[in-house]
């Protein structure tokens, strides 16, 4: 497909870092995700179990991997521009 | 079912689509360059980027196919919310940084610059053309689905209108115009769906969900005289034939000259018929209900069959808090209407039945894909291969990625993105009570899943209904124009320009990419007249498997392996494509399409994933590891 110019991002001290990072919180949320897949296939009847307010497991689950998800972007975002900000600022000092 | 044509929707819908159009036709005007067309030169704020990745992914497949699957199956249809959404962490965790710091828009041009092998050039090219179809389908169908009770037009002459409608979108303007589109729409489709998942609270449920235009069908129950598993008399009917189908009888009887279907059933050796709904066809005529379609007995459906409060049964509920809404419906029990087939009297003969279910069973996964007792190991497999496909197939939708790089900066893709896991978030959280609320409030049309959000905002008042209406058909118009130009642009770009070497000067790639978009958006009218009747969130299913499995395995080695070579990648994609395709096309579902009979297909598994990406991984690893040396041997001439 034909573009524009690719963004100009400059030399990215952080990169190697956010890589690292983002492959940490990809193993994180996984975890939680194959939890929900495991528990649904070996031991289904958890899922039906009551665990707050008369909700059972899988809703409680299901919407907390969601909620999970904007949580983890969150953090994953905030520590990207501290790494962007730190090391990129030390590059331009000397 | 049947619908009366809504002259307010109507207009409010024009006058939508109008607007849709006036925009595109605007920012058309300030497009010129080839650049400008496909990525609206990197000059859109993250912020409308961030909703419109929101607009791009709520799909007619989020708004229509989960709010169907989960009205009609209940928590299985969630699976597809939680599945979507988490697809947007590999995307932002693993691809998205890394794909950026390559300076490259698609993973056709990353593999291209790394590796400049004219076979990757080529399968990444069909890969990215086969996975825009696949997605384009389910697009098509909720487009035909949308417009049969809004326009009172046929399923295919909906198809036809939305594809037209995005060919003269996609001709005259580009990306430029579908951003803001997919914007406006994203911001309209989450306000509208809060509004909805609102009244849904606020009325709470009752067993008489009588809406604002009409009273809820009252299904007859009735008993009858019953000799060695036979209905031999019914009380002021008269008893016409009996058909067995799996194990469940189903009664024909006859009252005033008009026919009726009951299903029959027994409990502690007490025999019940339970009205069912009906459609017969044969000898050029169809018959709902035992009379003509324009008669107005094809009745909506989905009620409750027992309220139970605080273990109190009740009538109705009044409103609700949306922990309580989920937590009563757990402990009510609703009714579903299942469907079965045969034929009576040389008529083909589709029958609805009530299917009474526990709500504990409803808000629990396993009335599509069974994974509890007795389940068997191809219906887990098939649950383990469905979750799959959802987690890995996001990052690997060319339109997704295609979107991420129309913003300046690394940063402000990256916030894009987190904008887009918020706004989507709050949309599938959205959608489980937008689901069970058509469930329960008597709105369902039992030949389709795909309408309930839109027929429940109808029982809450035209306006609503016309509004998410035209909401909904932007969706698929923005989602289709960003397919369309992702397969143009595979055709025109990648096929044309970069592997048949063909170079052409910039008013003649543009003309390419839409004479291109043109034949792409033919192709996939015709699929979506096609695949008529079928839920959209399960044929999205089917393009997130695929995306998974040829493109995920190429990506991830690309970025992660350095050992990656162009043969492994090239034959993993051959191998993600060809396996993942096979599966399909070999499964139960399609099997059905063809009008086979689903139990006698080659296997039991309708999502391909769990085989073909493990199998597309091995290859790139395997071919990778076998043709080293060719990597050394060109680095040293």
């Amino acid at each position: 497909m034909h573009h524009g110019p690719a963004a100009e991002l400059g030399v990215d001290n952080a990169s190697a870092k956010k890589s690292r990072l983002g492959v940490w919180f990809f193993f994180v949320y996984l975890f939680f995700y194959a939890g929900f897949v495991v528990i649904g296939v070996l031991n289904y009847e958890l899922l039906s179990h009551e665990v707050w307010g008369g909700l059972n497991l899988a809703i409680v689950y299901g919407i907390g991997l969601i909620v999970f998800a904007v949580l983890l972007g969150v953090i994953y975002n905030y520590l990207c521009s501290q790494y962007e900000d730190s090391l990129n600022r030390e590059e331009q000092k000397p | 079912m049947i619908y009366d044509i809504s002259v307010p929707a109507l207009l409010i819908f024009i006058v939508f689509v109008g607007f849709v159009l006036g925009l595109s036709f605007y920012f058309a005007r300030k497009t010129r360059s080839a650049s400008s067309y496909y990525a609206a030169g990197g000059q859109i704020h993250w912020a409308i980027n961030g909703i419109a990745f929101a607009g791009d992914y709520l799909s007619a497949a989020s708004f229509l196919g989960i709010c169907g699957m989960i009205a009609t199956v209940g928590f299985d249809g969630f699976l597809y919310s939680i599945g979507f959404l988490a697809g947007w962490i590999v995307a932002l965790f693993l691809i998205a940084e890394p794909l950026k710091r390559l300076g490259k828009y698609t993973f056709t041009d990353a593999l291209n610059a790394t590796f400049k092998s004219r076979a990757i050039t080529l399968t990444a090219a069909v890969s990215t053309l086969i996975v825009s179809i696949f997605y384009l389908i389910p697009q098509m169908v909720g487009a035909g689905d949308l417009v049969t009770p809004l326009l009172g037009l046929p399923h295919w002459a909906g198809v036809v209108l939305v594809g037209l409608v995005v060919i003269v979108i996609v001709a005259s303007a580009g990306m430029t115009s579908t951003t803001y589109v997919q914007f406006i729409k994203g911001s309209l489709l989450i306000i509208l769906s809060t509004v909805l998942t609102v009244y849904i609270l606020k009325h709470g449920f009752t067993l008489h969900p009588d809406n604002e235009n009409r009273t809820y069908h009252q299904f007859l129950t009735l008993s009858p005289e019953v000799t060695g598993g036979k209905v031999t008399n019914v009380e002021n009917w008269k008893v016409v034939s009996q058909q067995e189908v799996k194990g469940k009888n189903f009664v024909k009887l006859e009252k005033d000259g008009v026919p009726r279907w009951f299903s029959l059933s027994e409990k502690d050796s007490v025999y019940t018929l339970k009205e069912a709904l009906s459609i017969a066809e044969g000898n050029g005529v169809i018959l709902y209900n035992g009379e003509p379609k324009s008669n107005q007995k094809f009745f909506p459906v989905g009620h409750l069959d027992k309220i139970v409060i605080d273990g109190q049964e009740m009538e109705s509920s009044g409103p609700v808090g949306p922990a309580r809404f989920l937590s009563v419906l757990g402990k009510s029990e609703l009714v579903r209407f299942s469907e079965a087939k045969f034929t009576d009297e040389g008529k083909k003969v589709t029958v609805y039945y009530q299917n009474v279910t526990a709500g504990s069973d409803f808000m629990l996964p396993g009335l599509k894909y069974k994974i509890g007792k007795g389940a068997s190991a191809w219906s887990r497999l098939d649950f383990i291969s469905l979750m799959l496909a959802l987690f890995l197939g996001t990052a690997a939708l060319p339109h997704i990625l295609i979107r991420y790089y129309t913003v300046k900066s690394q940063r402000d893709a990256r916030k894009s993105t987190i904008l887009a896991i918020a706004a989507i978030g709050t949309f599938y959280i959205l959608t489980m009570f937008m689901g069970l609320g058509a469930a329960v409030n008597g709105v369902l049309d039992v030949e389709s899943s795909n309408m309930a959000a839109p027929l429940l905002a109808k029982a809450f008042g035209v306006f609503l209904f016309s509004v998410i209406s035209a909401v909904a058909f932007a969706t698929i118009l923005g989602t289709v124009a960003g397919l369309i130009i992702a397969s143009s642009g595979a055709i025109a770009h990648d096929l044309i320009d970069n592997y048949l070497g063909w170079k052409q000067d910039d008013k003649k790639k543009v003309r390419a990419g839409k004479i291109s978009a043109f034949v792409v958006g033919i192709f996939a009218i015709c699929l979506g007249i096609a695949f008529k009747g079928m839920n959209v969130s399960f044929l999205v299913g089917w393009a997130f498997s695929i995306a998974a499995s040829a493109n995920l395995p190429a990506i991830l080695f690309l970025l992660f392996w350095k050992k990656t070579t162009s043969q492994g990648i090239a034959t993993s994609i051959v191998t993600g494509i060809v396996v993942s395709l096979a599966i399909i096309l070999t499964s139960p579902t399609m099997w059905d399409r063809y009008g086979l009979d689903p139990a006698n297909a080659l296997h039991k598994l309708d999502n391909p994933a769990i085989i073909s990406f493990p199998l597309a991984v091995l290859m790139v690893w395997i071919v990778s590891l076998m043709t080293q040396k060719t990597k050394p041997a060109a680095a040293i001439n």
